[in-house]
């Protein structure tokens, strides 16, 4: 065996060694999709909270609704459009590289990203439930418990991801002793980080 | 000097072989269905690989079943993950020394 055969060899083993045990098929451009549509949806939030603020929503034109229905029905409408567009990106990658896109790698994933993540939704909510005053914690908590999330999974993917998991939990710490800033805050973590992170991922691993 | 090769693991010769301890040393316990996959394999030629390894204890195999399925699966035991860890040092120590 010559040296050229050899370290084919080590990359052949170390290929497999990544793809048996991380998932690879996460796609950068599904990053900057979540981050527009999270920054999208920050602004019709920023609007939805103009306009309550000026006495607009219920009250006159538009009495049915309340300023948390309408916050939430945002809220929830960006948590679906990025999941799906996350997970249209994702399978088309997996297409591309003739990977399964549900194996024990991705259930990995997804497991470990849930975990803290559920956890955090949990607190979010009880929060809630038990302090109607705490408001502005729900941006702080929520950046920082999906920062946590990112580090949790990022054993089983790409480990860029740890990176951005930390920027979150830094972006949620401050956000933490600024309350009342939490929509711009939850807008640069959600919107700006995952811009930027999906574009590093696009251009390290997928534009050749 | 010792010769470099002698370090080298005779059962590991085979890409095959080298390519099943990989996934099991970075995986608790990979299933049968899921080596094929990875490896890219027919049945047969990954069972007859998957064999040899385990003559050799370098791997363990669990048989389940999942409803009626037989679920093959198959872990690395520590003198395998210990083999397999000398015959990487020696690949890496011949290319550093050629």
């Amino acid at each position: 065996m010559n040296q050229q055969e050899q370290l084919e060899t080590l990359n052949d083993i170390r290929n497999i060694m990544n793809r048996s045990s991380k998932f690879i098929s996460l796609s950068g451009l599904s990053g900057i999709f979540a981050g527009i549509t999270a920054l999208l949806g920050a602004y019709f939030a920023h609007q939805a909270l103009k306009d309550y603020l000026a006495g607009n929503i219920g009250y006159g034109y538009d009495a049915q609704s309340d300023i948390e229905i309408e916050l939430l029905k945002i809220g929830v409408l960006v948590l679906v459009v990025a999941l799906l567009g996350g997970i249209f990106f994702t399978y088309r990658q997996s297409r591309k590289k003739n990977l399964p896109l549900w194996d024990s790698t991705s259930r990995n994933l997804i497991v470990n990203l849930a975990i803290p993540l559920v956890t955090g939704g949990l607190f979010v909510i009880a929060l809630l439930l038990n302090h109607s005053n705490a408001v502005g914690l729900i941006a702080p908590s929520t950046l920082i418990f999906y920062g946590l999330a990112l580090i949790n999974a990022s054993k089983f993917t790409y480990s860029d991801i740890k990176f951005l998991g930390v920027c979150e939990i830094i972006l949620g710490i401050i956000a933490m002793f600024n309350i009342g800033y939490g929509l711009y805050f939850w807008a640069a973590g959600f919107g700006v980080l995952h811009i930027l992170y999906g574009s590093i991922m696009y251009f390290k691993y997928e534009k050749r | 000097m010792k010769n470099p090769i002698g370090s080298l693991n005779k059962i590991f010769d085979s890409r095959i072989r080298l390519g099943v301890m990989s996934v099991l040393i970075v995986n608790d316990s990979v299933s049968f269905n899921d080596l094929k996959q990875l490896l890219e394999l027919t049945d047969g030629n990954l069972a007859s690989h998957l064999n040899t390894l385990e003559q050799a204890a370098y791997i363990k195999m669990h048989k389940a079943f999942i409803g009626r399925k037989t679920n093959t699966t198959y872990t690395i035991t520590p003198l395998g993950k210990q083999s397999f860890q000398s015959h990487l040092d020696a690949l890496e120590k011949m290319i550093k020394g050629i």
